[in-house]
């Protein structure tokens, strides 16, 4: 389902953090283009 | 969702095209997680930002969805995600973002 694609990751402060997700993403085969670490509050 | 970023969303999806392009999200709780779906395939529902009115038609999904988490190396999961999956309530965040995706992601 992600490889090849681009991913654009919003990650959460409160939740899980922008770079926790590139590392998951980064081991699938997917190219992360964009992180971010958003506070929702 | 960040106004900032919801500019971002959309160059991106100008640059490499919507139907290339996947968001993952990493939000604490259900509502907010779904809000940020909505606004990443169907616009957004404030009218606030940048993807007011814009149907990017993304697909989005949560880092905790199993779509996701099957596809990622299980140790790296384990090392970078599991303990936040034990606090946050993982079910009702994945339904409500699993909900605005069926509904308006045309890249699924």
């Amino acid at each position: 389902m992600l490889e090849n694609k681009k991913v654009a990751i919003l990650g959460d402060r409160d939740g899980v953090p922008g770079p926790a997700i590139e590392e998951c993403i980064e081991t699938t085969g997917a190219e992360v283009v964009f992180t971010t670490t958003e506070c929702f509050v | 969702m960040d106004l900032e970023n919801q500019q971002r969303i959309k160059d991106l999806a100008e640059e490499h095209g919507a139907e290339n392009l996947v968001v993952i999200l990493g939000g604490a709780e259900a509502e907010a997680s779904g809000l940020a779906c909505e606004t990443v395939s169907n616009g957004d529902p404030t009218f606030a930002g940048p993807l007011a009115g814009v149907q990017l038609g993304l697909a989005a999904y949560h880092i905790m969805e199993p779509e996701v988490k099957n596809e990622v190396d299980e140790d790296v999961y384990e090392e970078q995600i599991s303990m936040m999956e034990m606090v946050l309530e993982v079910d009702d965040i994945i339904e409500e973002v699993k909900e605005y995706r069926e509904k308006f992601s045309k890249f699924v």
